[in-house]
């Protein structure tokens, strides 16, 4: 492991080959600037590879699928608000329920949290750029053609029906004719590369480019939350890759995979669905979990106490959440002994967040908190999450969920894990983050209107489907009878979700009102202790005019004198970074970051071409894996400079 | 052979005037977890007010030790300068007891947790009862089908989207599905079980007080997974034998001309495409078996009370009743709707 | 590089006519047809090509719901009895390109509710006349007749033959075929 003590300068180091000559700091700002410098217009726009604005576009793309999404659980609740309704019917409800899903978890969860940890993590460990600047804005472009794709879908009436976890044989060729599920798995597709993409980036980007002197245990935990949360994506999403694609070939090209009668099995698909599905809860809600704690840190001006505790409760979360698929399916033939071991898995994952929570509260207990929009989100994930926490509990039970399982009980549960454990620790970053984005400081007073009317209308629309659910109102229902005594509730929670609404609009308000004239935020408004609060908010094209030198687990905060050591003698006429190792970061090489391109997008153009022309015709398989072939070629084209890559001279200490 | 007709016709009369206000209040909150009818919802009952109880506890103590640090860390004068980003010392030492005591607590709880749940779990597993009636339900989009196997052919029973069983007799159900996967679930017997195509399935059930309990279908299964209920009817087994009596053997022989016309109607028409009336040509298998449809309580799954005004909206307009499902409307003139509902309405 | 706002339009308006059409899922039908076909329609004896124009065309041609419900519905009425999952037994097989009595949906629509001679029953005033059509839109999939887009694939039970999507794009024979001719 490294020291503490203050890492060399290249200057310490024999006889360094004078590659440039040394410039002033205005110099360097000057030839940074101009060498990361991208193409200007809409042009540049499609070309970019700069990890921020690939990362702000993906946040905002999400934010628009949230608003989708959020829409469609409006007209849902508008539909369930009267016992016989009329308004939807249930051919366009079962396409809403499924978009709502699907966008949610799709487009909304998992991609939000990737993107604020591409955002982020590169300036949390004081680097230029993500590994692989070009292969991220593949990622984003395959991202938004599966959103474009299922919401064109869904505005031509082609909007998948069979639900977000598209259950055989309902899913299947037999059951869903037209071009409604392919839709979907090819949705999935683009979405699953493109997650692919953000975990490979997250994970190479924290192993090799961190600052010099950012071991392993001084990695901020949010950072570290992402490379979890990556890796649990690298685990997991072959599970959907395979059976999204086999639920394609079957209903494309008559393969048997799903069907009992040839040899297949329809519970084939249940499991491997869930199996990517439920590490998926998890990878939504543990890249919240680090914001928690950077807002904790930052708004009680306090380190987290129990670093290592935190940091293996989040590596048992994540081996743990591997081990639970199966009690999302208690109802299915399974045999007791084996259902038994998923609720003790199902049980035990608790620990480990009542561990992390038990340390936050520890932290705030010997903190200043500071009562700040962004913290008080994070009191309102303590008070909403333990709820979906504890219920989330009872029905590991294997004889309480057969009561509970696909009724409006496990609505209430999800959305409270998922809106409390996922969507409040959002907020909670945006609030603190977005200075860093923008430059400038959200309103508060706005910002408590958007909390509270956000944390009363959550509570009146999902805490009332408890109780719907043990009253037997089943899940995924479009119309009910006025004698089940159902009406009521309903109405209230559809009262809440127009709470959530103006929640929502006020959000936007904020948001606008901040960007034209929002009081400038400076570096570090909140003095928070994370190196993104080391550079100019908004942060420059290249992020820090030099690399810095980390000294402790909190660098701003650790800094002696207040004054980060930073790594000089990088070239500047080129995209150049430093490749550290993965231990100790130690500096090993230095690292060329890609130039900006066309190539992601054309890639995305022809690969996405040939998933969405498959729907049709194999023909797309065939023409577009070779223009795609063609553009890879061009991708991989080798260009080696005389010193690429070269050695970077370095004593241990 | 007269003496058991007018005994059953009596049962039949009595069931009816004894039963009519059941079907009344057969809605009103007859599908919930809270209101257990039998040894399986019960346990899982008490188990919900068990766990309940213990999630407030655990709940009302987190909160409160949250709160707690939030007033004491606003309210307590500042610490010492050299202390500003790290914890105190003598803080740590507490905050680490604290941390320990919390998660050994959950470690704890949860291991309570696991022996309450799994002890019940097994509990509600073991079939509750000797010899256990055996009904063998299949799941359609969007209806139940519902048999009771005899060993001698002509004394099973076929019917639909309502079943009736002895109160205190355990209940063995036999399940399988011809097209999706649907989910048999009668909240206040028990918890659901798929049934899933190219799998059987098994539950069982007991009421253990007489009355008419609402189901539904709990897995998501196409347009009218809404509207696919059924009716588990708990009785004595008195009455229960005389209604499965009453439920074998052919269709009664219309009595007048109006039911002769209707039933001409019935076999000449498209009904019988789909439908089958026992002891008539009418063998379709597509819907719901209509040899006894006047002793249901509710026709299309469980979506209206049976009266011959529904039935007559469900012949000639199903589809707005219950959109997507698989009865098409039909055209008829109105004497023969008369006619039809007439014979309809005779099959006891 | 610029776009003319109209083409994209136009482009966007094509693909939800065509979208539209064939996902659409029509429950609830106008009377008419759902009326169960009783109305006379009278044709010549006389087998082959020459048939009868009802004048009538196919409301669910381009519809991949109609289709599969008519898949189930061919399933459900036996018509696998005679014509054996479209393979042909007792009737003729439907899944190769002879047509005996036409292969126009008008043609097949008159077949179903009229009947032919040699043992195809007439369906009149048994199916509604929306069913029939559902049928007819079945059966010209099975002739690889209906775009690929709108016909089933394979379905959840034992495969007999190759799927309707799997089947080349019909191109049904004018040839004459006697009904006497037709295998047994």
């Amino acid at each position: 492991m490294a020291h503490s003590q203050a890492l060399p300068m290249r200057d310490d180091v024999p006889e360094p080959p004078p590659l440039i000559p040394v410039d002033t700091e205005n110099d360097v700002r000057a030839k940074l600037s101009a060498s990361w410098k991208e193409n200007s217009g809409f042009y540049g726009w499609l070309t970019s590879t700069n990890h921020k604005s690939i990362a702000k576009r993906y946040v905002v793309t999400a934010i628009i699928f949230l608003i989708l999404g959020g829409i469609e659980a409006a007209m849902m609740r508008a539909q369930l608000s009267r016992p016989e309704n009329r308004f939807i019917g249930p051919d366009l409800y079962n396409q809403i329920f499924t978009m709502h899903g699907s966008t949610m978890m799709f487009l909304f969860a998992v991609p939000v949290m990737e993107a604020v940890g591409l955002y982020l993590v590169p300036l949390m460990i004081g680097t230029r750029n993500v590994a692989f600047p070009r292969l991220n804005a593949l990622g984003y472009w395959m991202y938004l053609g599966g959103g474009v794709l299922l919401y064109a879908a869904f505005f031509m009436n082609t909007g998948p029906d069979a639900g977000w976890f598209s259950y055989v044989p309902l899913a299947g060729p037999q059951y869903s004719p037209g071009k409604r599920v392919d839709i979907w798995a090819q949705m999935i597709t683009f979405t699953e590369i493109a997650a692919l993409i953000g975990a490979v980036e997250i994970v190479t980007t924290v192993f090799k480019l961190r600052a010099p002197g950012m071991s392993l245990n001084r990695i901020p935990l949010f950072v570290w939350a992402q490379v979890i949360t990556s890796f649990m994506i690298i685990f997991a999403l072959p599970a959907i890759v395979v059976s999204s694609t086999m639920l394609a070939t079957d209903r494309l090209i008559d393969t048997h995979f799903f069907n009992p009668a040839e040899g297949g099995d329809a519970l084939l698909w249940q499991h491997l669905f869930w199996f990517f599905g439920h590490p998926e809860v998890y990878i939504i809600f543990l890249p919240a979990l680090g914001m928690v704690s950077s807002v904790v840190e930052t708004f009680t001006q306090r380190r987290i106490f129990g670093y290592p505790a935190m940091l293996l409760s989040m590596v048992s979360t994540a081996f743990l959440g591997f081990g639970l698929w199966v009690h999302h399916m208690f109802a299915t033939p399974l045999p007791q002994l084996g259902q038994s071991f998923f609720t003790a898995a199902s049980s035990a994952i608790s620990i480990p967040s009542g561990v992390q929570i038990f340390c936050w509260i520890a932290t705030i207990w010997s903190g200043r908190p500071r009562f700040t929009t962004s913290f008080m989100f994070v009191i309102g994930f303590f008070l909403l999450f333990i709820i979906g926490g504890l219920t989330g509990v009872m029905i590991a039970s294997v004889p309480y969920d057969l009561q509970v399982h696909d009724t409006f009980f496990i609505v209430a549960h999800f959305h409270y894990v998922l809106i409390g454990g996922a969507v409040f620790p959002l907020w909670a970053g945006f609030y603190l983050w977005f200075p860093k984005l923008t430059g400038r400081i959200l309103s508060e007073r706005l910002g408590k209107w958007n909390f509270w009317l956000f944390f009363i209308g959550m509570n009146v629309t999902f805490f009332p489907m408890h109780v719907l659910g043990l009253m037997g109102m089943p899940r995924r229902i479009y119309t009910y009878p006025p004698e089940m005594g159902w009406g009521s509730l309903n109405m209230l929670s559809s009262i809440g979700a127009v709470l959530i609404a103006t929640s929502a609009l006020v959000f936007v308000i904020n948001v606008l009102r901040s960007l034209r004239g929002g009081s400038p935020a400076g570096d570090n408004p909140w003095n928070a202790p994370t190196l993104e609060w080391a550079t100019s908010s908004p942060p420059p094209g290249y992020n820090f005019l030099f690399i810095p030198v980390v000294e402790g687990r909190d660098p701003l905060w650790d800094a002696p004198h207040d004054e980060l050591s930073v790594v000089t003698g990088l070239r500047t006429d080129r995209h150049e970074g430093l490749v550290t190792s993965i231990m100790d970061a130690i500096p090993e090489h230095r690292y060329e970051f890609k130039k900006e391109t066309i190539l992601p997008l054309l890639l995305a153009v022809f690969g996405g071409g040939t998933i969405v022309i498959a729907i049709f015709t194999p023909w797309g398989v065939t023409i577009g894996a070779i223009l795609s072939f063609v553009i890879l070629a061009a991708w991989f084209w080798p260009t080696i400079s005389p010193d690429h890559d070269t050695p970077v001279v370095w004593r241990e200490p | 052979m007269t003496a058991s007709r007018s005994r059953v016709h009596h049962v039949t009369r009595r069931c009816a005037v004894r039963l009519a206000p059941l079907a009344l209040v057969a809605c009103t909150g007859f599908q919930s977890a809270l209101d257990p009818k039998g040894p399986r919802a019960e346990a899982v009952a008490r188990l919900h007010w068990t766990l309940t109880a213990i999630a407030t506890v655990v709940y009302v103590v987190v909160i409160g030790v949250l709160l707690f640090a939030l007033w004491r860390a606003h309210t307590r004068t500042p610490v010492a300068e050299e202390h500003a980003y790290h914890e105190n010392p003598d803080h740590a030492a507490v905050m680490k007891r604290g941390v320990i005591i919390g998660a050994v607590a959950t470690t704890v709880i949860l291991a309570t947790f696991l022996v309450v749940s799994v002890s019940t779990g097994s509990t509600v597993a073991k079939v509750g009862g000797d010899k256990p009636l055996r009904i063998d339900v299949v799941g359609h989009q969007w209806w139940w089908e519902v048999t009771y196997r005899d060993p001698i052919p002509q004394n099973e029973v076929k019917t639909a989207n309502e079943i009736h069983v002895p109160v205190g007799r355990a209940v063995l159900i036999k399940m399988s599905s011809s097209d999706v996967i649907h989910s048999f679930w009668a909240p206040n017997l028990s918890g659901k079980k798929d049934l899933i195509p190219g799998h059987e399935t098994i539950t069982w059930f007991r009421a253990d007080a007489a009355g008419v309990y609402r189901g539904q279908c709990a897995e998501f299964c196409g347009h009218q997974h809404a509207q696919m209920a059924f009716f588990v009817v708990a009785e004595s087994r008195l009455d229960f034998e005389h209604w499965l009596d009453q439920q074998r053997g052919e269709a009664k022989r219309p009595a007048d001309s109006l039911q002769q016309a209707g039933e001409r109607v019935f076999l000449s028409g498209p009904c019988a495409m789909c439908h089958t009336i026992a002891g008539t040509g009418a063998g379709g298998n597509i819907g719901p078996d209509l040899t006894h449809l006047a002793s249901r309580r509710t026709i299309a799954a469980g979506t209206l009370p049976l009266t011959t005004g529904n039935l007559a909206g469900w012949i000639l307009d199903p589809q707005t009743i219950k959109p997507g499902v698989k009865m098409p409307p039909t055209q008829i003139d109105p004497q023969s709707l008369q006619a039809l509902l007439a014979y309809l309405g005779s099959l006891k | 590089m610029k776009l003319r706002p109209q083409i994209v339009l136009f482009v966007v308006i094509a693909l939800t006519l065509v979208a539209c059409k064939r996902e659409q899922r029509r429950f609830r039908e106008t009377p008419p047809a759902a009326t169960a076909s009783n109305a006379i329609l009278m044709s010549t004896l006389q087998p082959g090509p020459a048939v009868v124009e009802t004048g009538m065309r196919n409301p669910y041609e381009d519809n991949a719901y109609a289709v599969s419900e008519g898949k189930r519905l061919f399933d459900q009425m036996n018509c696998s009895g005679c014509h054996s999952h479209g393979g042909g037994g007792i009737g003729p097989p439907l899944t190769d390109d002879e047509w005996i009595y036409g292969s126009d949906p008008q043609n097949i629509f008159s077949t179903i509710v009229e009947g032919r001679p040699n043992g195809m029953p007439a369906f009149r005033g048994k199916i509604p006349n929306y069913q029939v059509w559902q049928l007819v839109g079945y059966v010209r999939a099975l002739g690889g007749l209906q775009g690929k887009a709108i016909r089933t694939t394979r379905d959840d039970h034992m495969m007999f033959k190759e799927s309707e999507q799997a089947r080349d794009k019909g191109h049904p024979s004018p040839t004459f075929v006697p009904p006497t001719s037709v295998k047994q």
